[in-house]
């Protein structure tokens, strides 16, 4: 039979030698191996403390923007919903109110925005379809948890601190100071 | 009416000697759990346990806790006494061959000269021997008492295994008693501090004979086959739960310092510090590094151990049956003419 790479090898049956034989000489090898293993670098990240870097480009848990004056972005035109392959996002509009002006950036927002995070596959069609730079995925990843109910996150879930009043929670979400992959420009 | 004169202090002090070394041991063997699953990591480039407590040191707690407070099932099906008895007979026999193990020599306290020792019987290691044939009985019981197909397998690879390399084990010690004369373990360590090199300088071959079937006894890797995760579904101890299991898997914690304990006494001179000579010492403090050094030849062999079963794979059993039966009998009995023929010729 001819074999399909020129990898293939055949087993040798030849009896073992007597060394082989004695067994011990193969141990004390096999043993050195192990032991030059406890000086290795461990590769282990120890989670809570030390965390993975992750990419700039990494798809990870949504949050709703707002603008430099602390207005939230999203208008509920239902673009991201529409656009979501998973079926994931629902909302509900409503109009802005007068006196409203520095809460909401136009003149209609979401007054329900809940997105299910087991039906999410991340893959970030919403942030493309928005057209006001309202909805974009962070660099964090969504904490497990023990009830389905809990992972469908509504509004107060995904929205981004406000940069006015709490900058340091702001800069935080906006992930700016998380070790990242990226290189220093 | 002093016939039956019982020495009462002598009692209470061999008490307390008995309790402060079971529970030393099982504070050992607590503590090897926690040491071979480090052990393990370290080999294998991981941290290991190291959430409970600092460095992970409250692990075995954390393990015996766990252990404890699940549930208890004993199958329909099962021999329920012998059920209960095999851990209980694994546990006793491995924790009852700690009775002959010179700890270190004597200590003077409260005006009495007290032997670190708990009892100096003149067939101390056929003691042990005893002893640790009859941990076969834990394994065999359980096994057994299962009523399942693997577990009973399991017992049955384990007797067998046990029982062969029981012989290649006790014929290599012939050779070291014949050296020593003496079958008390402490008149056997004394010899080797005394003037005498360590009996492995002499035994070498007896001892990597003794150290292979002290690993077969003691059901570890490369000769866990009664355990065998992968092909025998975790073997005799299959259908255990909660403390139960956790006393077969401790009695091979237990049993692992036992016989670490009566290698170095053999073959390490037992309390012997190298290159020192204790008798220039305060008894007390020569009884107190005596026990360190004990200790610490305790902890390099069970490091051998690990490292050894971190590092090879499980033998299959007609190469376990050949290497017992065609090789280590052989090489003990030739060993053992060997050193026969040699005291014979210095002799005369």
């Amino acid at each position: 039979m001819q074999a399909l790479t020129n990898r293939a090898r055949t087993v040798s049956k030849k009896p073992m030698s007597f060394m082989e034989r004695l067994y011990l000489p193969a141990i004390f090898k096999g043993m050195a191996i192990t032991f030059s293993h406890i000086f290795k670098k461990q590769p282990t990240i120890r989670y809570p403390e030390q965390k993975r870097p992750f990419s700039p480009v990494f798809r990870g848990l949504h949050v709703l923007n707002r603008d430099e004056e602390g207005r939230e972005n999203c208008t509920a035109c239902g673009l991201c919903a529409v656009a979501c392959p998973a079926e994931a996002i629902t909302m509900e509009g409503a109009e802005r109110l007068p006196g409203e002006e520095n809460k909401y950036r136009e003149e209609k927002y979401a007054a329900k925005y809940e997105i299910n995070m087991l039906r999410c596959i991340f893959c970030g069609l919403c942030e493309e379809a928005c057209p006001k730079d309202a909805i974009y995925l962070s660099e964090t990843f969504t904490p497990a948890d023990f009830s389905r109910k809990s992972f469908i996150y509504g509004k107060q879930d995904l929205l981004i601190p406000d940069p006015k009043t709490e900058p340091e929670a702001f800069a935080k979400a906006r992930g700016e100071h998380e070790p990242t992959t990226a290189k220093p420009n | 009416m002093t016939l039956l004169a019982i020495d009462w202090i002598l009692l209470i002090e061999k008490l307390v000697l008995i309790a402060i070394i079971v529970f030393a041991s099982l504070g050992i063997a607590l503590y090897t759990t926690f040491a071979e699953r480090k052990v393990a990591a370290v080999l294998q480039d991981r941290p290991g346990p190291n959430r409970a407590g600092p460095f992970g040191l409250l692990q075995p707690f954390a393990d015996g806790l766990k252990l404890i407070m699940k549930e208890e099932i004993i199958p329909n099906t099962s021999n329920k006494f012998l059920f209960i008895l095999g851990p209980g007979l694994a546990m006793t026999a491995a924790l009852m061959s700690c009775a002959v193990i010179p700890w270190s020599s004597h200590v003077e306290m409260f005006g009495r000269s007290i032997d670190l020792q708990v009892a100096d019987i003149n067939i101390g290691i056929l003691y042990v021997f005893g002893v640790v044939s009859m941990g076969v009985y834990g394994i065999m019981i359980g096994g057994w008492a299962s009523n399942n197909k693997f577990s009973l397998m399991a017992a049955l690879r384990g007797a067998s295994q046990a029982i062969s390399y029981e012989l290649a084990m006790g014929l290599s010690l012939i050779a070291v008693l014949m050296i020593s004369g003496s079958l008390s373990l402490k008149t056997i360590v004394e010899q080797q501090m005394s003037g005498h090199l360590w009996n492995v300088v002499y035994q070498p071959l007896g001892f990597i004979i003794f150290f292979i079937c002290a690993m077969a006894e003691c059901n570890r890797t490369p000769f866990d086959l009664p355990e065998a995760e992968n092909e025998l579904n975790f073997g005799y101890h299959q259908e255990y739960s909660s403390m139960k299991l956790g006393f077969y898997l401790f009695a091979e914690y237990v049993n692992m310092i036992m016989s670490s304990a009566i290698m170095a006494c053999l073959f390490f001179g037992g309390y012997d510090i190298p290159f020192l000579d204790e008798s220039t010492l305060a008894p007390n403090i020569a009884a107190i590094l005596g026990v360190g050094a004990l200790l610490t030849k305790i902890v390099i062999f069970i490091f051998i151990f690990m490292w050894i079963r971190w590092t090879i794979p499980r033998f299959r059993y007609d190469q376990l049956m050949n290497l017992g039966w065609k090789k280590l009998i052989p090489l003990a009995l030739v060993n053992m003419l060997i050193t026969g023929a040699v005291i014979l010729y210095l002799q005369k």
